[in-house]
């Protein structure tokens, strides 16, 4: 327990530090992704086996989905060429040290309470008990709010609406696309 | 710190079955190999093709690493790697006969999330060797992976909400009386094609396909390239096995043991997917997205409230 709670804390930060050392935007989109890996590792040490697990399937997801974007619009043509990944260093670099130095003498220096409660039986029922029961009404309006943004994002970021495809009013019998196929609509 | 919940000894198999699993799941890529080599062979007229795994094998192993300018090698090898390295640990989930190697209270979106793993990897492996095409393939498989993903999804969970359990060996139970595929084909139908675009494998294989030069393993040669054609092949092997738990009613059936009724199960959608490639021409990842998106989706919606009215019907929670 305590060894692989301290080779994946060395993980996530050594991972999490190449962020900023590497040259190179896909090296650092999946060193990003390793750190992310190792702080699920340490979740699942917590006994939070469905929180760990799902952290690694959307942090994969989202880091490749990243990498596509990053390289897409980054200045530096395609992102294939060897570039700095900080700006700012000096800033950026007191910036972090300096929150990582605190947080950490906070860590070190609270007294901590003593557990009084036991873990529930279940972790991930009482989880989904948590999100579902009492929480619902918060869960659901971020729900809707989260979708409602995504809807709203991918309707501005749009080339081609249906509007463009089936006519003005929604009535052409077949759309016009660059290229056919789909569901043929 | 609170220990992980106890697991009853009976529900795994012994801790020696992590080290042979690696194996068992080999030899079954194996065999698919070979079955598809032969069915390769009769189909051009040839006779023979169960030696085709071994020739390759032994060819790409003394074969030399191909080089080429301003590489990637880290994330290039590792591309490759972690294709065989998911289907092994996607695998641990599965019961193998009664009782999987590992049989987690979370055992499904374990299998999903390792399982994703592959798309990490292909991208890795087209963006490794600095090379036009291979980028190109392993950027249309990421397009692909955006398609399959949400059926895929919604595919699992249904297995998942019909059984109230995300543990493997609860919803293989549940299905005591009736079998998944009966209660939810329209996920099951689902769980195949997805599968198969997980592994960029049939209709799905524009990732690595020929109008690429070999997409993302068009610059990979020897050991990479056979970890990466053979995880690919596990990894299609594994995304089989887990239709066998999940609709298929696991290891029951009459006379045969349970393990014997797995390896039928599991031989028989391998058998689906291996004949599908051959029949369904290959289609283009923008087109399967529409569908995917405008068609699966709402499909698999649709079952997963099926299902949810079904169990609440019967008393569920």
């Amino acid at each position: 327990m305590t060894v692989a709670f301290w080779v994946l804390a060395a993980a996530a930060v050594v991972f999490g530090f190449g962020v900023f050392r590497l040259n190179s935007m896909a090296q650092v989109t999946f060193s990003l992704l390793a750190s992310f890996v190792a702080v699920a590792g340490l979740v699942l040490l917590l006994g939070l086996s469905y929180l760990g697990v799902v952290i690694v399937l959307m942090m994969v997801i989202e880091m490749v989905i990243m990498a596509v974007f990053m390289i897409m619009y980054m200045m530096n043509p395609a992102g294939l060429m060897p570039m700095a990944m900080y700006h700012n260093k000096p800033g950026a670099m007191a910036i972090s040290v300096g929150t990582f130095v605190l947080l950490a003498t906070g860590i070190l220096l609270v007294d901590w309470p003593r557990r009084t409660g036991a873990p529930a039986p279940d972790l991930t029922f009482a989880l989904g008990r948590s999100l579902m029961g009492e929480q619902m009404l918060t869960m659901m309006t971020l729900g809707i709010t989260l979708f409602a943004t995504i809807v709203a994002s991918v309707v501005l970021a749009t080339g081609r609406g249906r509007y463009d495809r089936l006519g003005d009013d929604l009535d052409a019998p077949r759309a016009d696309d660059p290229l056919g196929g789909g569901v043929g609509r | 710190m609170n220990e992980p919940m106890p697991i009853p000894a009976q529900v795994t198999l012994p801790w020696w079955w992590a080290l042979l699993l690696p194996l068992v799941l080999i030899a079954a890529a194996w065999a698919v190999t070979a079955f598809d080599a032969v069915v390769t062979a009769r189909t051009t007229g040839r006779r023979g093709g169960f030696a085709v795994p071994a020739r390759e094998v032994a060819r790409l192993l003394v074969g030399q690493r191909r080089r080429t300018v301003a590489a990637d090698p880290v994330l290039w090898r590792a591309g490759s790697a972690v294709l065989p390295v998911a289907a092994v640990l996607a695998a641990v989930v599965i019961p193998l006969g009664a009782r999987p190697v590992a049989d987690l209270g979370i055992g499904v979106v374990w299998f999903n999330a390792v399982e994703v793993l592959a798309w990490a990897a292909v991208w890795m492996a087209g963006w490794g060797p600095n090379s036009v095409l291979s980028l190109v393939g392993g950027y249309r498989f990421v397009a692909q992976g955006l398609a399959y993903e949400l059926p895929h999804m919604f595919a699992i969970i249904t297995a998942a909400l019909g059984a109230q359990s995300l543990r493997v060996t609860d919803i293989v139970a549940a299905q005591h009386d009736l079998w998944f595929v009966l209660l939810m084909p329209v996920a099951f139908v689902v769980f195949l094609i997805s599968t198969a675009a997980m592994a960029f494998w049939g209709p799905f294989d524009a990732p690595v396909a020929a109008d690429l030069a070999g997409g993302a393993a068009a610059e990979l040669s020897g050991a990479d390239r056979l970890l990466f054609s053979g995880g690919r092949w596990m990894l299609l092997t594994t995304a089989a096995a887990m239709a066998v738990p999940l609709f298929l009613g696991g290891g029951a059936g009459p006379l045969l043991p349970e393990w014997a009724w797995v390896v039928v199960k599991t031989a028989a959608v391998l058998a689906v997917m291996v004949w599908a490639r051959r029949r369904v021409p290959r289609i283009r990842m923008d087109r399967w997205t529409e569908i995917s998106w405008m068609v699966l989706v709402p499909l698999t919606l649709a079952q997963a409230l099926v299902v949810s009215i079904v169990v609440l019907a019967q008393g569920g929670l």
